[in-house]
């Protein structure tokens, strides 16, 4: 599949050409397995992986907990004890579902941070990053579907909100809520539709995986340089990368079984840390709770959500220029989802010729800026909507749309980049230096 | 002890879970007493004894009022649990009647029905109490108490117990008795425990403080039955990780040292 030469897989003994005549699947999974691969990649090339084993373990502890839940706004809350109680190893299968949420989330924010920091998102791997951008998107509603299943009274209270949001939409929204609820406010009609919905996106999302992991097999994977594999001739590349399997098979399992171990941590001694106690009470239409406040990997995009209020100027003239058609609430749902459709947008955004944070002085210091707003942003959206907060909030989310829709293209064209290394083996070469060259050891890169 | 403390510390900073919805409410000002519970951290247990002495206080005070509907009578012979004999569950389910729809009326309970429902209207379920309210939140909304001490539902429960001052205010009709654990610092519940409100047959202290550190434990475990075998698995995935961590890291060096040195 690669555009790097290497080997391909030739069928040996009879049986095998015999297979390889009518469907050549063994050569696909042999290419896959075996792609060259960057050999200077360090550790935070290791979360895909550790993705793919999420998604993986909330399906498998999914099926088997939907064979013990009942989707019944009646039922729901008291089968999820049920499992909790009487399932052999249920309450297990549902922490480890639970917190499995919570690593999923944490591994893919990793991902898409390490994305923005070595541009991976540049040609030619934009392709990559905008079906990145749609699993993270179908990862949302699947984890907020998810959230809504236990029937607790954040799960009917966050349903209320967030559905409340499409309502916000003019002409349309009104009838996109009903059918996003199945009826007027949140119900049995809206428990089973998520239910199923809940059911079918870690499918889609399985589909797009493998679509994703196709985009970068064809244009090979980014690495730390940003410097390209040499592609002249099958001896340059391998002097470039090394096989996925075993280098990058074997250093992705450490890590994933380093990363394991912590999350077995957690869902063994401390499984409810991440959730809302609010969540074990069952849902109550009458009694809404104190405050609102959805799972921590949506806090971000929730101060978004919650920082254009009617009084804001730039609200102001969107209302006065529209008529009223955008108001403080739809301009409030358009800045949440705008600040994740600008992400999908980097690529053209970003006007720098160098992919790699690395050799980009200037750049590292908005890029670091922009993950301590990150969790600036995730720290406001779980306090309470007062001052100070909503004035940090709007502080902190004009950031987030400044660094990609100001600093990014600006930063290319005033930006005076370091040189880079000529080509993945010098790096790796200074790295590692050969003990041929006396072992001078102290050599590194700049990292 | 320390050691796991700091593991899961680490844990945690790697995880980057400073702020999780469950700290985030709680501007109230309460006070909430960091009890002392035998199964708190990593290696603690429920003690058998004081499960079943929180058995008897919610059986002879709480369960006039309040129920525990999704907890089956049978679990109390459980393991991880108070542990009573089979026939003592027996015995024991005789005293509460059930609904059976199958017959269409009432009928002496066994162990294979769960506890009745609250019998007061306004008395909350006490199944889940423990997981439902959190005794310690922030600072600031960064979750660092809970990280330190636990959520703490059975602390916010004995905290809310041994809080009433004495002082009553009657509103609308009804009578309100100040509390300093409870949010807003006045409750409609009438201060249940005393202290000796219950005699135990072993003679264990029955105090306040006591009787209310007892019934929290009790209700930890109708919140959370299966503490025990959670973590146990949980030590059996750490270990087992960590060893195939260490191996990996083994395999990993032994496989790169050709490439990395270029002998």
């Amino acid at each position: 599949m690669s555009g790097i030469p290497h080997d391909h897989y030739e069928p040996k003994s009879n049986g095998e050409k015999w297979l390889h005549r009518r469907l050549p699947i063994v050569g696909l999974l042999s290419d896959t397995l075996l792609i060259p691969t960057p050999k200077n990649l360090n550790w935070m090339w290791i979360w895909g992986i550790v993705l793919t084993f999420c998604l993986a373990l909330q399906i498998i502890t999914g099926i088997v907990l939907a064979m013990h839940y009942t989707p019944h706004v009646d039922n729901a809350f008291a089968s999820v004890e049920h499992i909790m109680r009487n399932v052999n190893g249920g309450h297990m299968l549902r922490y480890m579902h639970q917190n499995g949420a919570s690593l999923f989330f944490i591994a893919v924010y990793a991902h898409i941070f390490r994305g923005l920091y070595y541009g991976s998102y540049k040609a030619p791997r934009e392709v990559t990053w905008i079906i990145g951008m749609l699993i993270y998107l179908l990862m949302m509603g699947t984890a907020f579907m998810g959230y809504v299943l236990p029937w607790g009274q954040m799960s009917f209270w966050g349903a209320t909100v967030i559905t409340g949001l499409f309502g916000a939409i003019p002409f349309v929204g009104e009838s996109l809520q009903t059918l996003l609820l199945g009826g007027p406010a949140v119900d049995n009609a809206t428990l089973n539709r998520f239910f199923s919905l809940h059911y079918l996106f870690p499918f889609i999302i399985a589909g797009l995986v493998i679509v994703h992991i196709w985009a970068f097999h064809t244009t090979g994977n980014n690495n730390p340089t940003g410097v390209e594999v040499r592609r002249g001739s099958k001896e340059e590349a391998q002097k470039d990368t090394l096989p996925f399997w075993p280098y990058f098979v074997i250093k992705d399992l450490f890590a994933l079984a380093v990363i394991l171990a912590v999350f077995f941590a957690v869902v063994g001694f401390m499984p409810n840390y991440l959730g809302h106690p609010d969540n074990y009470i069952e849902a109550n239409p009458l009694a809404t709770p104190a405050h609102i406040v959805p799972e921590w990997y949506f806090l971000p995009f929730y101060a978004i959500l919650r920082a254009f209020t009617s009084d804001v100027w730039v609200v102001i003239i969107a209302e006065t220029l529209t008529g009223g058609i955008i108001d403080a609430k739809f301009f409030g749902v358009l800045a949440m989802f705008g600040s994740i459709a600008i992400m999908a947008l980097a690529p053209w955004l970003d006007t720098s010729s160098v992919r790699s944070g690395r050799y980009r002085p200037m750049f590292k210091w908005w890029f670091w800026l922009l993950v301590v707003d990150f969790f600036v942003l995730m720290w406001l959206g779980a306090m309470p909507a007062e001052e100070p907060y909503a004035t940090f909030s709007l502080i902190a989310s004009a950031y987030w749309f400044a660094y990609f829709l100001v600093i990014l293209p600006l930063l290319g064209v005033i930006e005076k980049p370091l040189p880079q290394p000529a080509t993945i083996e010098e790096d790796f070469n200074a790295h590692y230096p050969s003990k041929a060259d006396g072992g001078s050891a102290s050599v590194k890169p700049a990292e | 002890m320390n050691m796991i403390k700091r593991l899961t510390v680490s844990a945690a900073l790697i995880l980057g879970l400073g702020t999780s919805g469950a700290m985030a409410a709680g501007a109230y000002d309460t006070h909430i007493e960091d009890f002392d519970f035998s199964f708190e951290g990593p290696f603690g247990s429920y003690d058998v004894n004081q499960l079943q002495r929180g058995l008897q206080i919610y059986t002879e005070i709480c369960s006039a009022c309040h129920g525990l509907k999704f907890v089956p009578i049978r679990t109390l012979s459980d393991e991880g649990g108070p542990q009573l004999p089979e026939e003592q569950v027996i015995e024991y389910a005789k005293q509460f009647e059930v609904f059976d729809p199958e017959i269409d009326d009432f009928r002496e309970a066994v162990p294979t029905d769960h506890f009745p429902e609250s019998g007061l209207e306004n008395a909350p379920d006490l199944s889940l109490m423990a997981k439902k309210r959190a005794g310690f939140h922030g600072p600031y909304g960064l979750g660092i108490n809970q990280f330190v001490k636990g959520i703490g539902g059975p602390e916010y429960i004995a905290s809310l117990l041994t809080g009433y001052t004495g002082e009553e205010k009657e509103q609308a009709g009804v009578t309100f008795y100040e509390n300093t654990a409870f949010p807003g610092g006045w409750i409609a519940m009438a201060p249940p425990l005393y202290g000796e409100d219950v005699e135990f047959a072993d003679g264990h202290e029955n105090d306040l403080h006591h009787l209310s550190a007892d019934l929290s434990a009790f209700l930890m475990w109708t919140a959370e039955p299966k503490m025990m075998a959670r973590k146990q698995a949980g030590f059996a995935g750490v270990i087992f990780l960590t060893l195939l961590s260490v191996l990996l890291y083994l395999t990993n060096k032994r496989l790169w040292a050709s490439v990395k040195n270029k002998e």
